[in-house]
């Protein structure tokens, strides 16, 4: 892979020979990635490539599955979240997450987009919550739609309007990183392009990691695109690069539709 | 010749083996013509021709089998040694069944010498009846395996009539239980309405004076709201508060925490928890928790603490239910998608905030489904109560002291020698068409909310 045209000069993390098992199955090989801190980064490639495997190591979603194991190093502004001194719990509350399918808690709006601050001690009274909860779903472009019925239950929302819970679900912890797992692959072209115009907002905010199938999408909301294949790291650059001049033949013949 | 049914229902299996191997050979011999085609495979020409062979004649059989004893009973009755008989009742009875006992070869002679002129006359009704009923059956199984044998033709669709009739027959073997169940609710019902004219159902329901053997002075009372209270109070109060906290944190570490290896332990022995016999639940509770719960109150300055004591009958009990709430509330865990969990844990909550704030409620629609479900059965349980709980209807929320349940009056009331006409004996089933009302209602509202439940997440 080539790197030479890279412009990241403070990476939010680094990721550095990343290998992930599945008991005995190498699902992730020498993958090095940085993450910039004011960019939006893709991860394309075709299914079984490991994009997602590799997104779900960012922020040891992965420990969740028993037979998972995890090699090499990644650091988050310089540490490693892997160290044995890493607190998982206060991990993921830096690195945030949405997933491909929106999954509100079966609670009211404003318990799920409060439940994150609450469990961290961010809000010490119901003013502060009310606050914080404002503001995270403001910034996921849901307030408007959901002011007068914030004690409705998530659950009742439509697709999108559930994965713009999520987003403001994880913006509410005010992480610093946030990884999405294919957020739009469930929902309908609408309600996609309201998420990659709020992935637009988004950014400068916070790092964000996509994983998506659809390459229109990752040229549209992305500045880095990684190209992945096989679990192995095939091309990473710019996304204008990756798309119109690709340096990889793997990479060109998978943008031009050859396979995947 | 006697009737034997066993061996008569031998005798038409082996014809009906015969007729399958004949209706086989014919729809066989069918084919082998030039340019037919049978519809069904011979086999199913054999299985039509034995089924039509068997069936008829086994129903006959069975019919036979409860009718004639009454037919051979009445022609001894008109036969001029029965005049002689005593007029009435039990004697006459014991007269008969001694006669028909020697008759039938089943005693070596007669214990009582009015039997003995009888015997002839019975052998000769038995003997009769025998013939009349083998030559009837073997006549219906075999026009029955004739009418099959002939309707045997290349185009004759008997595959779909054999599946036709083997549905049938798995439609009667699930009628069975239902069938069960809508007589006994039947029974249960006339017995009851039979005690509802001596007692008002208003007594029943709202009395407060439970005293059905009072005695002659004075008049007996069946006021139940002791017993119902006695039942909520060990099924659905004590037994709850032991099984429903042990349950759930059984499922949550079965769930969450335990290794495959301890679950794929530990949930199988809970399960076979499930079925210890609850007599053996009985033995313990009124052996060994009552009589230390007893000395428990008594160091603890309770008045009248008893052995028989709700809490005894209620912990046991609930110890009985925990595999029960276990189980459902496992299954309502692991309903809860793992998406759930996932965004929970992403959000960077511990695994024990995710479980209490996230699953469990998530869960708690099934869980409440699976409790009520254990209510219903706890209230319906007997053993345990007959054992521990003690007969004495007392209104109480002390827990020490002895209650008495639904059931543990409704075994008082039935055991021993009764008449089957006295209130007393009535009130029985009047309780029985109580509970199992509430256990019938108990358990549409739980599965409704189950059923519910599981909809919503698939």
């Amino acid at each position: 892979m080539t790197q030479d045209d890279l412009t990241i000069t403070d990476p939010k993390m680094k990721a550095h020979g990343v290998n992930v098992f599945y008991g005995e199955k190498q699902a992730i090989n020498d993958v090095s990635i940085d993450v910039g801190t004011d960019l939006v980064t893709a991860f394309i490639g075709p299914s079984g490539c490991g994009k997602s495997t590799f997104l779900r190591s960012l922020n040891r979603m992965n420990d969740t599955v028993a037979s998972a194991r995890v090699t090499g190093q990644i650091e988050l502004d310089g540490e490693d979240i892997y160290a044995p001194s890493m607190d998982v719990v206060q991990l993921r509350a830096r690195v945030g997450m949405v997933f491909q399918k929106p999954n509100p808690f079966p609670k009211s709006i404003y318990d799920n987009v409060g439940y994150g601050p609450r469990i961290h001690g961010l809000a010490p009274n119901k003013a502060d919550l009310d606050v914080i909860v404002e503001r995270a779903l403001v910034r996921a472009g849901l307030w408007d739609e959901v002011k007068d019925r914030l004690q409705e239950s998530g659950t009742a929302l439509s697709g999108g309007q559930q994965q713009r819970l999520c987003i403001a679900r994880a913006i509410a912890v005010d992480p610093e990183v946030i990884l999405m797992d294919e957020p739009c692959s469930a929902l309908d072209p609408i309600a996609t392009a309201k998420i990659e115009e709020l992935i637009h907002e988004l950014r400068g905010k916070y790092a964000i990691v996509i994983v998506t199938h659809n390459m229109q999408q990752a040229a549209r909301v992305s500045q880095r695109t990684a190209f992945f294949h096989l679990g192995t790291l095939v091309e990473y650059g710019k996304t204008t690069d990756i798309f119109t001049n690709p340096k990889q033949e793997r990479t060109k013949d998978y943008i031009t539709g050859r396979y995947g | 010749m006697t009737f034997n049914a066993a061996a008569l229902l031998l005798l038409i299996a082996g014809l009906a083996l015969i007729g399958w191997l004949a209706g086989r050979a014919r729809s066989n011999l069918l084919a082998g013509r030039a340019g037919t085609k049978l519809h069904s495979r011979p086999q199913y020409h054999g299985w039509y021709v034995a089924l039509w062979l068997f069936a008829p004649a086994a129903l006959f059989l069975a019919v036979w089998a409860s009718v004639s004893p009454a037919l051979i009973t009445n022609q001894v009755l008109t036969s001029e040694a029965a005049q002689s008989l005593p007029a009435y009742g039990f004697e006459r009875g014991a007269v008969l069944s001694d006669a028909r006992n020697v008759a039938l070869g089943n005693q070596a002679k007669v214990r009582m010498p009015a039997a003995a002129p009888l015997v002839k006359p019975y052998a000769d009704a038995a003997h009769k009846y025998a013939w009349i009923g083998i030559a009837a059956m073997l006549a219906l199984a075999l026009a029955g395996g004739l009418y099959a044998f002939t309707r045997i033709k290349p185009d004759f669709r008997a595959r779909t009539r054999v599946e036709k009739i083997v549905m049938l027959v798995l439609l009667l073997a699930s009628l069975v239980a239902i069938l069960t169940t809508f007589g006994i609710v039947l029974s249960l019902l006339f017995e009851s309405i039979r005690f509802f004219r001596l007692v008002s159902p208003a007594e029943l329901l709202f009395g407060t004076e439970w005293a059905p053997t009072s005695g002659a002075p004075q008049p007996d009372t069946f006021g139940g709201i002791p017993l119902f209270w006695g039942t909520i109070l060990i099924g659905a109060i004590i037994a709850m508060i032991v099984a429903i906290p042990i349950g759930m944190m059984t499922a949550v570490y079965l769930t969450q925490y335990a290794a495959p290896v301890v679950r794929k332990w530990v949930k199988p022995i809970l399960e076979i928890l499930a079925g210890v016999p609850t007599v053996v639940y009985g033995y313990f509770a009124a052996l060994t928790v009552a009589p230390a719960l007893r000395e428990f109150a008594v160091m603890l300055g309770i008045p009248n603490a008893s052995t028989e004591s709700a809490l005894a009958a209620g912990i046991v009990m609930g110890v009985m239910i925990i595999p029960f709430v276990s189980s459902m509330a496992d299954d309502s865990i692991n309903a809860v998608p793992q998406a759930m969990r996932d965004g929970s844990l992403a959000l960077g909550a511990t695994p024990n905030e995710t479980i209490r704030q996230v699953l469990i409620p998530a869960a708690l629609p099934g869980v409440m489904g699976g409790i009520l479900l254990a209510v219903s059965r706890a209230i319906g349980e007997t053993m345990i109560v007959v054992m521990a709980a003690g007969l004495s209807a007392n209104m109480t929320a002390n827990p020490f002291a002895s209650v008495t349940t639904v059931t543990a009056q409704i075994v008082k009331l039935l055991t021993g020698d009764q008449e089957f006409d006295s209130a007393k004996t009535l009130a029985a089933f009047a309780l029985g068409l109580v509970l199992f009302i509430v256990t019938l209602l108990l358990n549409i509202v739980a599965l409704r909310i189950v059923k519910k439940y599981r909809e919503a997440y698939e």
